[in-house]
């Protein structure tokens, strides 16, 4: 699983993926909080130019920063969607 | 908590005592006869203040936290006293909102858990970590009507079973279920704790007297571990997790997918982040903000209530008044009703104009806040404001300095770091013209041409992003990461947004007036004792010899020290040619916060780092200004 993740900044716009792992430090708790959490599914809404994404997990939608997502390792669900990307 | 002697197996004591009175319709009360504090708790956004509102009605009382600057507000229903909370993901001390959340809920004898029904993945954490704390919780589901527009169904009684807790159904927009809350009340009981969990809490009990503070200190709250002398636990992590996976157990169980639709909402909501979609909303929010704040209130609006009520009735009724005790020549006459009088100028400065622009300015947010909107302007925003060393949310402050600074400098408050609060309040000092500076600046750069009005405009840009850049620089630490969650899309509550719009001017007018009152008796000493012209002639070579400006412009950067249009406003009289007009203006906007601003910089920020940038603020204005008016003129 490892050897195929990419960092979430870096990921195709509307793509499924799952968390491969989070960060340690300040964001962490609030990151399992609101359920991102290793081994959840979540789905890539929007990917700015710069790299702040909005993940979507089932009906919530979460604003990420870069240098935080730049942190977080997903995997693609789906093989075709990272060849797109 | 009080019962902390049985276990969540009994009926508890304060149980008993409840049902007993309620029955002999007495009056509920703790042992020893004081009234039981119920805590409203919930993720934000979720309609807490509007269940606060209809339980408590008009008789509120709206105050800082001890030792914070977080506003909560408490009221009265029937015997209980009902305190609103600010909203958070869990209970914590990542921020000085979950403090003071924290703390309101330690002490609350019943928590009434709002939650938003579309969004239980997200808002049961917290109902499970307030159950698990041993708390007496009822749950409110709100919003039960977008919930059915979704295509979505919950079983609540399964909920309530699973939690442990009375389930209530309800919807903000049509109050329907608000009959209920009465009951939810008395019906709030001790849910299902996490089993691993309890026995643990109550080895802890001895030391720290309640199941919830020894849950804190568990999960490693430094203050609660601090208050009763314990190590914090390293289990927040685990606790944490468990607490997500028991929480999606029950929602897989409750929750229906039936005919998911999207929604509107929803998609107005992707569009918002969207860049080739979001930008043109930007504009055209920013536009509907300009039209509303800057052409009705400043404008019309203004114009009316400060030429027609201050300038026209408010002054010279109470120059009639005062002059007949006191000689409108002598200094305590100039003092009061002279030209900066501080019962007449001020008073009218301060209601008939700063009052409506900074109504204006909190309803738009407001009204930005409640329909979801600020949430998406702060994401799409996020990386720009990265370079400056800020993220999305400083996006609020930046936007509120173009009505006031002082109300935007309160504003920093909100910001993630003090690292933050320091950037954004040093750039809103130093290159952010307010509201009242803005017209005047406007109506003098009209009379000045495009160019004019261009080479201001990319000026005071450049500072504002060079102040950023150079503070990012040079301040140790980094910039906190965006992280927020989006919430839906929804038409705003008039009576909520209007209610927030209130509370928040008072809270600013409360905070900020005697400040301007302070700054105009400042000036109006100066002028008695004519410290005023000392000054002018200070200044002078500065003004004539560097920035080739009549001798006359110094009186406007002394004016500008006190109020940001004023200063601007001392260039009217003078003839200046265009160019002169561009150094007038840039010098001016960069020169001196307002008094106000700067003596609530000192309170928000400590008066070394407030006079730091007073003083920067003189070195910039006059270095720009004086590069600008070498080139130009």
């Amino acid at each position: 699983m490892k050897t195929n993740s990419v960092p979430l900044h870096q990921v195709q716009k509307g793509s499924r993926l799952v968390v491969v792992e989070i960060p340690e430090g300040r964001s962490r708790s609030q990151l399992i909080r609101l359920g991102v959490v290793k081994g959840e599914f979540i789905r890539c809404l929007e990917r700015l130019p710069g790299g702040t994404v909005v993940i979507q997990k089932h009906r919530q939608e979460i604003a990420i920063g870069v240098t935080l997502a730049r942190n977080i390792l997903v995997a693609y669900v789906n093989a075709e969607e990272q060849v797109k990307a | 908590m009080r019962d902390h002697s049985t276990s969540a197996f009994h009926e508890p004591a304060l149980d008993d005592h409840i049902e007993k009175h309620l029955h002999a319709g007495i009056e509920v009360t703790r042992d020893d006869g004081s009234t039981l504090s119920v805590a409203l708790v919930g993720n934000p956004n979720v309609g807490k203040s509007l269940f606060f509102n209809y339980l408590s009605g008009m008789y509120v009382d709206v105050s800082n936290y001890p030792g914070t600057t977080i506003e909560f507000t408490k009221g009265r229903y029937k015997s209980f006293e009902i305190v609103d909370t600010p909203g958070v993901y869990g209970i914590s001390s990542f921020t000085d909102e979950e403090a003071v959340t924290r703390d309101v809920v330690l002490q609350a004898d019943i928590i009434l858990n709002v939650v938003d029904a579309s969004h239980l993945e997200r808002d049961l954490f917290l109902t499970q970590q307030l159950i698990d704390m041993g708390k007496k919780v009822a749950v409110i589901l709100n919003f039960m009507d977008e919930v059915e527009k979704l295509g979505l169904e919950i079983d609540t009684r399964l909920l309530s079973s699973s939690l442990g807790v009375p389930v209530f159904r309800t919807t903000a927009t049509t109050r329907a279920g608000f009959d209920q809350i009465d009951s939810a009340l008395y019906q709030a009981r001790r849910g299902s704790q996490n089993p691993a969990l309890h026995h643990r809490l109550h080895s802890l009990l001895s030391e720290t007297g309640s199941e919830a503070e020894a849950l804190l200190i568990i999960e490693g709250d430094e203050g609660v571990s601090q208050r009763h002398g314990i190590a914090p636990g390293h289990e927040r992590e685990s606790l944490y997790i468990d607490r997500r996976n028991r929480v999606n157990i029950i929602i897989n169980s409750v929750l229906v997918e039936k005919n998911v639709r999207t929604r509107f909402a929803t998609l107005l909501g992707r569009w918002a982040v969207n860049p080739w979609t979001g930008i043109p909303l930007i504009v055209f929010a920013l536009y509907v903000i300009y039209l509303f704040v800057g052409k009705l209130v400043a404008q019309d609006v203004v114009n009316f209530t400060e030429s027609t009520l201050g300038h026209g009735l408010w002054e010279p009724w109470i120059r009639g008044i005062i002059t007949q005790y006191i000689s409108p020549t002598s200094w305590l006459g100039i003092l009061l009703v002279g030209e900066f009088g501080v019962i007449s100028m001020t008073v009218t400065y301060l209601t008939f104009l700063l009052l409506p622009l900074v109504i204006a300015f909190y309803l738009s947010l407001a009204l930005m806040e409640d329909s979801g909107y600020l949430p998406r302007l702060a994401t799409l925003v996020d990386r720009s404001l990265n370079a400056i060393g800020l993220n999305g949310s400083a996006v609020i402050p930046l936007i509120l300095g173009f009505g006031c600074v002082t109300m935007a400098t309160v504003t920093t408050r909100l910001l993630g770091s003090e690292r933050e609060k320091t950037i954004a309040s040093a750039i809103l000092q130093f290159a952010v013209p307010c509201s009242a500076q803005l017209a005047v600046v406007a109506a003098f750069l009209a009379g000045a041409g495009f160019a004019a009005m261009a080479i201001y405009s990319i000026t005071i840009f450049v500072i504002f992003v060079a102040v950023g850049t150079v503070l990012h620089r040079i301040l140790p630490g980094s910039t906190t990461p965006l992280l927020i969650d989006l919430p839906a899309m929804r038409i705003p509550r008039i009576d909520n947004v209007a209610r927030k719009t209130a509370y928040r001017s008072y809270f600013f007018m409360k905070e900020a007036a005697p400040w301007f009152f302070v700054g105009a008796l400042a000036v109006g000493v100066l002028q008695v004792t004519g410290l005023l012209t000392v000054w002018q002639n200070l200044l002078s070579p500065l003004t004539t010899k560097w920035l080739q400006l009549p001798h006359e412009a110094s009186t406007a950067f002394v004016m500008g020290m006190v109020r940001r249009d004023f200063g601007a406003a001392g260039l009217y009289n003078l003839a200046l040619q265009p160019n002169q007009v561009v150094v007038a203006l840039v010098t001016i906007t960069l020169f001196t916060p307002c008094i106000a601003s700067l003596m609530v910089m000192m309170k928000e920020r400590g008066w070394k780092e407030a006079l730091t940038v007073w003083a920067g603020t003189w070195i910039v204005a006059f270095l720009v200004g004086g590069i600008l008016s070498h080139i130009l003129i």
